[in-house]
């Protein structure tokens, strides 16, 4: 039977729709444990639990203060302890890095920005900005993935329970760096980017203004996105950026607003279901890639729209 | 005590020559390999010539002693992504090439290039892109400063080098989705940078020029002492069994605004249960 071991990093009160989605995916692999590095709360535990994650492992010590060194340190003790011939992590920059380390020490193959997987462990996954579809394979024993959300279906969890916690000793990293401050950001308690079904984004057309955007997004159950003209003027976070060096999503429709559509912002969201563009200039490259397209004044759009939305009760 | 005394640095830039994203980019051949013809030096590579620049020009410049190398692996061709760093300001280049390296992965590269680091080394610093417009996996940093055993610090969207009694201390921002974080190691160590750390800077008459009178050294997997078969495809631990280029998206409705547009977008996305 096939181990999975699947790396989370993210230990709020409850697991994120994206790691459902990884507990979802490796239940269907095989058995599955699951390394947490830093501190969780119970019902966090619980929840991984009611997924059937018989093991949890954890680090001894704090692997938290140096940059991904540790956990990579760690990832690598939880994969001998477990045995794992699979290891999830998510798609994150972060977790991306952990998992090239972690390969390294493990001399295992990465492949990243999974979207589909069969059973003999061959991966698909986009490359050129989405242009390309590759099917690929790790070709040594132990398989390192990391996993991108929306991908694959969260089941429904069964009863919680309290997986078994197994404490590995993970030896301090001689060379790394060291996280000496942490400034949190404020949250918006909208959905998170790259996990959301609807990303409406906007861009240098908004000019500062991204509250109809922000309406349009809560009526829709959407996050908003943003071009990197928006938020290098400082419109928005940085964490918003959609594109090339940015995030990619994936929603099921990407309302686009005010961007006029360059390959880099391409980059990010030319695999979304369905794409709609609102901006006044017709010849804008945004409606090459649109399904819906519109012509006109972002500000006269955008209102009427979410006024529609809402009489129409939905 | 004064960094002149203290010795110059020593930089590495590693920049990649990738298929220009303004054209149609292809995966091709028998081993399913990219097609590198219409190439460049990967833009985000730019950024990490231009931190190593801001650096040593804030470090009392070239008479200080500091050397930037920028360093690439890959094809023939690829040598033009050194040549352009040495008309943006670089000191000297060097090109691992070998045909042995294609279809190497981010495994089998990152063991290429951290062999050929130490054969050139030693580095007080080795700057990297956030990705390569190519591969974009990003894998490559991380894997370096595994193999090199240098601290990691990646993804600097700001980065400061302090220096007290010849020991160097970096100092760099680091933006996550939820918070951002502050993140200092000891040189040596690695650096990847994002396209928020600085605008790069264009060459100019005078750079051009120069350039030419600037080295690059060739180098050959036996020159660094590595076996063919440990990088390629024969030293990479995954394998493209298929790639295919998709569908281009095709153009939908567009529709110009005459009042009611943002009407019949909801009408649309009703059509499209999308609401
Ligand atoms: C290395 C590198 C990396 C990059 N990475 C990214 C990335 O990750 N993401 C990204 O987005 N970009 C990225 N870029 C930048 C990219 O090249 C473009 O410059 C950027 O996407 C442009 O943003 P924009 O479309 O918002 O602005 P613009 O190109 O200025 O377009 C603004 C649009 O708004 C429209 N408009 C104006 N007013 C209105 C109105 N009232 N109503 C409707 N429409 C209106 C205009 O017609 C225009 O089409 C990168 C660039 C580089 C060099
Ligand atoms: N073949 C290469 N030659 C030089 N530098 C490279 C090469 N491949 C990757 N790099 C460096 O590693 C960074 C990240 O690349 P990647 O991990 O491929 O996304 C790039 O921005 C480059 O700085």
């Amino acid at each position: 039977m096939t181990a999975v071991l699947i790396f989370l990093d993210h230990a709020g009160a409850s697991l994120a729709k994206s790691e459902r989605e990884l507990l979802s995916l490796a239940g269907s692999l095989g058995d599955v444990s699951v390394a947490l590095a830093g501190d969780a709360e119970q019902t966090y535990l619980d929840g991984i639990g009611s997924y059937g994650v018989q093991e949890c492992y954890r680090p001894e010590g704090d692997v938290t203060q140096v940059l991904v060194a540790g956990k990579a340190a760690f990832v690598t003790d939880a994969v001998r302890a477990a045995g794992a011939d699979v290891v999830l992590l998510g798609n994150s920059y972060e977790a991306k890095e952990i998992a090239a380390r972690a390969a390294i020490r493990l001399e295992a193959g990465v492949i990243t920005d999974v979207v589909s997987l069969d059973d003999e462990l061959t991966a698909t996954k986009a490359d050129f900005a989405g242009s390309y579809t590759v099917t690929c394979r790790v070709t040594t024993d132990v398989a390192v993935l990391t996993v991108k959300p929306n991908s694959f279906e969260a089941v429904e969890a069964g009863a919680p329970v309290s997986p078994r916690e197994v404490r590995i000793p993970v030896d301090a990293e001689p060379a790394a760096a060291h996280i000496t401050g942490r400034v949190d950001k404020p949250v918006s308690g909208r959905p998170e980017l790259s996990e959301a079904r609807v990303v409406v984004a906007g861009g240098r057309g908004v000019e500062g203004n991204f509250g109809p955007l922000e309406e349009l997004a809560d009526a829709l159950g959407g996050a908003v996105g943003a071009s990197r003209a928006a938020t290098d003027a400082g419109w928005i976070e940085h964490s918003a950026q959609v594109g090339q060096t940015g995030k990619t999503v994936s929603p099921q429709l990407y309302v686009s607003v005010g961007i006029s559509g360059a390959v880099q912002q391409r980059a990010g969201m030319q695999t979304s279901k369905v794409i709609v563009a609102i901006n006044k200039d017709a010849d804008s490259p945004i409606f090459e890639i649109a399904d819906f397209g519109i012509v006109g004044d972002l500000f006269a759009v955008l209102p009427q729209a979410t006024d529609e939305i809402r009489k129409r009760g939905l | 005590m004064d960094e002149a005394t203290a010795g110059g640095l020593r930089i590495a830039v590693l920049v990649k020559h990738v298929p220009d994203a303004q054209f149609d980019r292809e995966i091709a051949g028998e081993n399913l390999t990219t097609v590198r013809a219409e190439s460049i030096l990967s833009e985000l590579d730019e950024y990490a010539l231009e931190a190593a620049l801001q650096l040593v020009e804030a470090h009392g410049g070239a008479a200080a002693g500091h050397r930037i190398t920028a360093i690439t692996m890959g094809p023939p061709a690829a040598v033009a992504a050194v040549k352009k760093s040495l008309q943006i300001g670089a000191d000297d280049g060097a090109h691992l090439s070998d045909e042995a390296l294609s279809g190497s992965d981010a495994s089998a590269t990152s063991r290429a290039l951290a062999a050929l680091l130490e054969h050139l080394g030693p580095f007080d610093l080795v700057l990297t892109g956030m990705a390569s417009t190519d591969g974009e996996t990003s894998l490559v940093p991380a894997q370096l400063a595994e193999r090199l055993s240098l601290p990691q610090v990646t993804f600097a969207a700001a980065l400061e080098a302090t220096t007290e009694s010849g020991e160097w201390t970096l100092t760099a921002r680091r933006d996550n989705d939820t918070f951002a974080e502050t993140v200092q190691a000891p040189l040596p160590a690695l650096v990847s940078v994002t396209d928020q750390i600085n605008d790069p800077r264009y060459p100019n008459f005078k750079g051009i020029m120069a350039a030419k009178k600037k080295q690059i050294q060739t180098l050959s997997l036996a020159d660094i002492g590595v076996g063919a078969d440990e990088v390629g495809l024969a030293g990479s631990w995954t394998r493209v069994e298929a790639a295919a280029p998709r569908p281009p998206r095709s153009q939908g409705v567009v529709i110009t605004d005459e009042g009611d547009a943002g009407i019949r977008l909801v009408d649309f996305l009703a059509g499209q249960k999308l609401l």
